[in-house]
């Protein structure tokens, strides 16, 4: 048993022993949290601010009248084109969705090609890769425009989706996660005559899934926020995604836009949490070992 | 042995297959715009006219005659080895504590906000912060107290731009490695620590150092290389607090001076091998944490 400072809680008949130690670990936690999560908070708290509030100097940090008025101005100042504001929404879903999908079964299949199977210059070509993540990645958008407009991709969402898909950050997240996979397991279903793919399927995947919840995460936050590639790949009005419409819903100007602009941050920013939470919620409570033991 | 042979050129042959798809696009959108660079370097390119080789003419042309780039430099190098390991140090402890603690869900996507709410949201809590006239949250409350008697200058003073700075990016870049260690310790096997019970392993912090540091090695390398890459290829806090360029180049980094020669004057060239140059000096660290971390030295 370990011995720990403490003192006891006594509250009628029930009497609980805490330990001095965590009570400052908690106190620490949750003071960095609090700081921490003051972007998330702000963004809730702006998104239902009457006009007035939103434009005081100084600003003030939360909410004192909450109103839904920034929600119906979202809807007014962007119902006015010829494109509603949902389709912005579904473009930036399915574009995440399709980035997300692809880049989880292409750099995994890829790495536990790398890590398990007999592919030739592993070392060479696991450097390259590493390798690359150091690169400043400004430079890449002139030739990656370029290749998408040779291929005759632009105004697509293959545009948005192709260059993300094997990037060496997926690819070395999951190729160090693959390297835990004891190579007993692969042998044992081996033995049992499973084909590659299925080993794949049926060992390799389910053990990643902490990997690939994670990845899930980073990949979805950053193709949802990406206001970058829609403004080099996209011409048309129709095409582009949530974070560049934003962008143009605030460079409006107009101060009666700072409603629209905070609510259409706040639905913006829906997605994001809710995946997170649901990913999370795998990787913490999924223990890779207990399917497999 | 004939049959061995065609069996394992079998499996070289799946190998392949498995790792082409992302190869392909790898090569495409990643690796042939690097090398390019890399080409470029050596040459005048300015996106219209010139394309000649020059040499070594680029790289000499930075260390003898160009100041902004060595002070870049230097702020890059301080600004790195502070923000980088204090914001994993960090990660790791938080991910460590939380790992094991009640409600940890929530304490997590709140500790993850500031990387889910990127961009502009963002941007909009540190000006809040630290906004250099009396309205700013800390100079109000400095000023509240008696301590300052005028507005302190946050992003406009030559000295308080870097450690600023430097604090915002530590705030914003602890999610990433965050996560991945939470990943990481799922990953940890948890018959190990009752094996190491058995062996008189004991205490939190003796199963810290001898059974989990010791298992979550590839993540640890992985938190620890994207640290190195995210630290030295910093940009986007600095230009959006300071502006670009921030006064007197104070906040001036090595990729705000690829951004400023590339796309401010179209000098690809010149670009190129800053980018080269930022490279080798990232790799190199790579290459430290890798030899420290490597996971083949079990």
């Amino acid at each position: 048993m370990r011995v720990r400072q403490g003192f006891h809680i006594h509250l009628g008949k029930l009497s609980i022993r805490v330990s001095v130690s965590r009570i400052l670990v908690y106190l620490l936690v949750i003071l960095l949290v609090c700081f921490t999560s003051l972007p998330l908070i702000y963004v809730v708290s702006t998104a239902f601010k009457p006009l007035d509030e939103l434009l005081r100097i100084p600003p003030i940090f939360f909410v004192r009248k909450p109103t839904m008025d920034n929600f119906r101005d979202l809807l007014f100042a962007t119902s006015s084109s010829s494109v509603p504001f949902l389709r912005y929404v579904v473009n930036s879903i399915f574009v995440s969705v399709a980035t997300v999908l692809a880049t989880i079964i292409i750099s995994s299949i890829a790495a536990y090609s790398l890590v398990k199977l007999e592919l030739p210059f592993k070392n060479a070509i696991f450097n390259l890769i590493v390798a690359t993540l150091m690169f400043p990645a400004t430079l890449m958008t002139i030739p990656n425009y370029m290749v998408i407009n040779n291929l005759g991709l632009m105004d697509s969402y293959l545009a948005l989706i192709l260059p993300k898909i094997a990037g060496a950050f997926g690819f070395f997240f999951v190729k160090q996660f693959c390297d835990q996979l004891p190579d007993a397991f692969l042998e044992a279903a081996r033995l049992d005559g499973a084909n590659e793919w299925q080993v794949f399927t049926k060992i390799v995947f389910p053990f990643m899934k902490p990997a690939c919840s994670t990845l899930v995460v980073f990949t979805f936050v950053a193709s949802w926020n990406d206001a970058f590639s829609p403004l080099v790949y996209i011409t048309q009005d129709a095409m582009r995604t949530l974070p560049v419409t934003l962008q143009s819903i605030g460079t409006a100007g107009t101060l009666a836009r700072a409603g629209a602009m905070a609510a259409g941050t706040f639905i913006s920013v829906v997605p994001t949490v809710l995946i997170y939470t649901l990913m999370q919620r795998r990787v913490i409570e999924t223990m890779a070992y207990s399917g497999i033991k | 042995m004939k049959l061995i042979n065609k069996k394992s050129l079998g499996n070289k042959a799946l190998a392949i297959a498995f790792f082409l798809p992302f190869f392909v696009l790898f090569t495409l959108f990643v690796l042939a715009p690097v090398v390019q660079s890399v080409f470029y370097s050596f040459t005048n390119y300015d996106l219209l006219k010139r394309n000649d080789f020059v040499g070594f003419n680029n790289y000499k042309q930075l260390f003898l005659n160009d100041e902004i780039f060595l002070l870049a430099l230097k702020n890059t190098m301080v600004f790195a080895c502070i923000a980088g390991p204090v914001s994993y140090i960090l990660s790791f402890v938080m991910a460590w504590i939380l790992n094991d603690m009640k409600g940890r869900t929530i304490f997590a996507l709140a500790f993850y906000a500031p990387s889910i709410t990127s961009g502009t949201a963002m941007a909009v809590i540190w000006t809040y912060f630290f906004s250099s006239d009396s309205y700013g949250l800390i100079n109000n409350f400095l000023m509240n107290l008696g301590l300052i008697s005028s507005p302190i200058l946050w992003n406009q003073s030559v000295d308080l731009i870097m450690p600023v700075c430097i604090f915002i990016q530590i705030w914003m870049s602890m999610g990433t490695g965050f996560l991945v260690f939470m990943a990481g310790l799922q990953n940890a096997n948890q018959e190990l620590y009752e094996a190491g019970a058995i062996d008189g392993i004991k205490g939190r912090f003796a199963e810290l150092f001898y059974i989990t540091l010791p298992q979550m090695k590839p993540q640890l390398l992985f938190g620890a290389i994207n640290t190195i890459a995210g630290s030295f290829g910093v940009f986007d806090v600095i230009s959006s607090f300071a502006g670009f360029p921030s006064p007197n180049y104070a906040g001036h980094t090595l990729v705000a001076h690829v951004y400023d020669y590339a796309f401010v004057r179209y000098e690809m060239g010149y670009a190129s091998a800053v980018s080269v140059i930022l490279f080798l000096i990232t790799f190199l660290f790579g290459k430290a944490v890798m030899f420290l971390l490597s996971s083949k030295d079990e």
